[in-house]
């Protein structure tokens, strides 16, 4: 964003007015979280910001509108007695109250508008993935890496084992006892997670395989749509190792709400050993026929035991 | 005064018919059609209501616990359609019908037997659509939006295309009806800037309803044409586009959403000067208000798109165009609050229900101007965010508005007073109720709980737990509305009189009350300190 004083002066004052909401930063969703997560990459700070902004603008708005609201409904009753003014028409006032949202609304514009251009420049990417979404499992294809192609690296990602067998309808399992360490991790978890390198922009190229899906991490600040016969780009650079959990966002048949994300961020040292570990099991035979059944069988049930081989970090 | 003066010559020899079939079925009568659209509505709201229960019952707490994945998509495909088309449009075309000839001073609607058509294609469609549910493959499940390539999977598809053509059709028709009726049966006197705000909000909503209806049926031709005649429009596999199918739905789907807002606008113009004592601020600015909002839904439609991808500058056109909505539906509310300014208001139910609609439409509002700012909009998309932010201004904004013209003019239609104990005794449910429901709805899209999910991470339990609880309250509550209106149109003693508030202004309070079979059959004489709006040079 390129808005410096003007922003920077909301921001302030939408710290203050919202410091109860705004002050706990989280990875995953957490109980009782009121507001929006302030993201761990680069870019993911502008809705953060925006969002608290025109809350604060809202908020204060609906203080004064409301408020009038109710001392009039105090003062102006009948049964104190109040009788009916015959005015309806002040062309002062209402030039004012027209000018004003008009002023608030060129301010906001003025901000949005600089968050969303630096989100669109994909430019200077050092790392490109493919994001492909399917009826109902993602699958991530390592393209390229500080300038070289990567050849054969890419799997499928879909609900953990766990999730997937406590989430049937009669299971009698609990959904909170689904964990990994202390953090609860039910239809949040997926056998293979994307792995990704930290401090690096990360350009995402996403589609799709049968219907409309959406890529959303909230941590990146955003969500893109997976369109079959469309590649849409975005990027994302994480600024902290760690592990980031998001779900599919666009209604996509039975399993939707059953194709979870996880992108676990990891230091340079840490992905380059990934990669190369990854690379030199795409160069042994065994590994093909594994990840091409999974890729030819989208329709077949989840409820298939898969041996879990999550990593996170 | 003019119904009086002119009609105490004239002999009651064509009162309502006496059999029920020719009565309901063959009516010709803006007034009977009025009622049956109202009824109509009001089934479909408790059959849309009990999908809304049972959704909010498999979202009480994490784990599936009653039903599988699919059928919820089916509950919350169903919930939309019928809510949409079945209950709120329908509800809006039944006060119009009944109120818009008495308010503007005509005998009856300009076309009376296509008014009878287009009600009577209404229960067939949804018959049709709802008969999916028990099907085989069961009801459409990919959402009301019905997106490709998604709802191309549907084996009821067929169904609902041919359900909503019909519906198109039914509104085509009532929006034609609608328009002949006000420009060309206004009683001599009645100008179109001493009109009431609701007879101008349904004018203009008339129009959007003409230019966007065929548009959405064009849309769900096209997906039964690449489902069943092998067209490609929108499968990529043939060179087709499914982004194309969401720019010609929202092309329709955006005005849709102000056709069922900008009648509610009008309501609240009515109900609020007259439980004010004083006449509405700005008359004339109102109309302008309605009619640019009405303009600047054509040009908004893809911020229902933000997240498919679209060009930056077609990203910032319609942001910006987006937010500029905002101005004028600030100015409609600040004139709200300045024509309770100085008033000597009471608060009778229909008053209540229209403050209330005042605060929580603008919260829903205010949420929308959130929603407008694309980067924010990455993260709010799909989220129950958008869930909270339309139920409000649908919910506390439409339905609220839609309550409170049924308790401002039920005594006009029924003749007698309904009961106020019990009504502010379901208002204030309502209105506690509602916002249990939808406030904590928010707090969960803004941590990251996706829409139309089944199931959901044990993070969100306490909202959902919350959410739910509000939802069960709620859809009890409007159980006491339903025995309301059984008491005041068949059990309720105490007699309306003809202005039956003190404060009403306008033609609908000279005609007896309950509104007799016929009315205005000669053009009633008006002056204009008669009218709610007669002296306006704002």
């Amino acid at each position: 964003m390129t808005s410096g004083g003007i922003r920077r002066s909301f921001t302030a004052a939408a710290t203050l007015a919202l410091a109860s909401f705004g002050s706990v930063v989280h990875a995953a969703p957490g109980p009782w979280q009121l507001n929006m997560q302030r993201g761990e990459s680069t870019w993911s700070q502008v809705p953060y910001h925006l969002n608290n902004i025109s809350l604060a603008v809202c908020t204060v708005i609906g203080i004064l509108v409301f408020g009038a609201m109710f001392i009039a409904m105090f003062r102006f009753r009948k049964s104190r007695g109040a009788v009916a003014e015959k005015w309806s028409h002040n062309t002062m006032v209402e030039v004012v109250w027209t000018t004003i949202p008009v002023v608030i609304l060129v301010v906001l514009a003025y901000l949005a508008t600089g968050g969303l251009t630096s989100w669109a420049d994909t430019t200077g990417s050092q790392m490109t993935v493919k994001v492909t979404g399917y009826q109902w499992k993602w699958r991530y294809d390592y393209v390229d890496y500080q300038g070289k192609p990567i050849d054969k690296v890419g799997f499928m990602s879909k609900l953990d084992t766990q999730s997937d067998r406590t989430r049937q309808l009669g299971s009698g399992m609990d959904p909170f006892a689904v964990k990994v360490g202390d953090e609860s991790t039910y239809l949040l978890n997926v056998d293979n997670p994307l792995v990704v390198p930290v401090d690096t922009k990360i350009r995402f190229v996403i589609t799709s395989g049968d219907v409309i899906h959406s890529w959303w991490v909230p941590a990146t600040g955003w969500k893109l749509d997976a369109i079959p016969g469309i590649i849409n780009a975005a990027w994302a650079n994480f600024q902290t190792p760690g592990t980031y959990r998001g779900q599919c966002a666009e209604l996509c048949g039975q399993d939707h709400g059953f194709m979870p994300i996880v992108v676990v961020v990891k230091s340079k040292a840490d992905f380059a050993a990934w990669l190369a570990g990854q690379q030199a099991k795409s160069a042994a035979p065994a590994a093909a026929p594994a990840a091409a059944s999974s890729a030819a069988a989208p329709q077949t049930s989840q409820a298939a035991p898969v041996a879990d081989t999550a990593k996170q970090g | 005064m003019s119904y009086a003066a002119t009609h105490d010559h004239h002999d009651d020899h064509h009162g309502a018919p006496k059999g029920f079939f020719q009565r309901w079925c063959m009516s010709t009568n803006h007034k009977d059609i009025g009622t049956l659209y109202l009824v109509f509505a009001l089934t479909m709201f408790f059959i849309g209501g009990s999908f809304a229960m049972l959704i909010r019952a498999e979202l009480f707490k994490p784990g599936m616990q009653l039903m599988q994945p699919y059928f919820f998509n089916q509950l919350t495909t169903m919930h939309a359609l019928v809510m949409i088309f079945g209950a709120i449009m329908p509800a809006f075309v039944g006060l119009g019908n009944w109120m818009i000839p008495l308010m503007v001073g005509a005998p009856d609607m300009a076309l009376p037997r296509m008014n009878n058509l287009s009600f009577w294609i209404l229960p067939f469609a949804f018959l049709l659509m709802l008969s999916t549910l028990f099907m085989p493959g069961g009801g459409p499940a990919g959402g009301w939006t019905l997106y490709p390539p998604l709802s191309l999977q549907s084996d009821s598809l067929a169904y609902v295309v041919f359900a909503v053509h019909l519906m198109g059709i039914s509104s085509i028709m009532g929006a034609i009806n609608i328009i002949a009726t006000i420009l060309n049966m206004r009683a001599p006197g009645m100008e179109l800037l001493k009109m009431p705000v609701f007879v101008w909000s349904w004018l203009i909503t008339a129009f959007l309803l003409i230019a966007v209806m065929p548009v959405l049926a064009g849309a769900v031709t096209m997906l039964l044409t690449d489902k069943y005649f092998g067209t490609n429009f929108f499968n990529p596999g043939g060179g087709g586009d499914p982004v194309l199918y969401q720019h010609i739905f929202w092309f329709f789907g955006h005005p849709e959403v102000y056709i069922m807002i900008l009648p509610a606008f009008g309501i609240i113009s009515e109900i609020v000067p007259t439980f004010a004592r004083k006449p509405i601020f700005g008359y004339k600015a109102m109309v302008f208000a309605i009619a640019s909002i009405a303009f600047l839904s054509f040009i908004v439609w893809a911020h229902h798109m933000f997240a498919v991808g679209l060009p930056l500058g077609a990203e910032i056109f319609f942001m910006y165009a987006t937010m500029l909505i905002a101005v004028p539906t600030g100015v409609k509310v600040f004139n709200w609050v300045a024509t309770i300014w100085g008033s000597s208001m009471t608060f009778e139910t229909p008053m209540l229900f229209a403050i209330a609609f005042i605060i929580l439409f603008t919260i829903g509002g205010f949420s929308g101007l959130m929603l407008a700012l694309v980067p924010a909009d990455f993260q709010y998309h799909d989220t129950y965010f958008v869930v909270a932010h339309f139920h409000y201004v649908l919910v506390t904004g439409a339905l609220f508005a839609i309550i409170a013209a049924s308790y401002y003019w039920l005594p006009k239609w029924t003749g007698n007073m309904y009961s106020e104990f019990w009504g502010k005794v379901h208002f204030w449910n309502s209105v506690i109720w509602v916002n249990v429901l939808f406030f904590p709805q928010h707090f969960l899209g803004l941590a990251g709980m996706p829409r139309r999910i089944p199931d959901y991470n044990v993070a969100f339990a306490n909202f959902n737990m919350i959410s739910s609880i509000g939802g069960f309250l709620f859809g009890a509550t409007q159980l006491i509305f339903i025995g309301v209106l059984i008491h005041c149109a068949f059990f309720s003693k105490k007699k309306a009189t003809d202005r039956v508030w003190e404060g009403a202004r306008g033609l609908e309070w000279t005609v007896p009350s309950p509104a007799p079979h016929h009315t205005f059959e000669v053009p009633p004489v008006i002056h204009d300190d008669e009218l709610a709006h007669g002296h306006v040079n704002d």
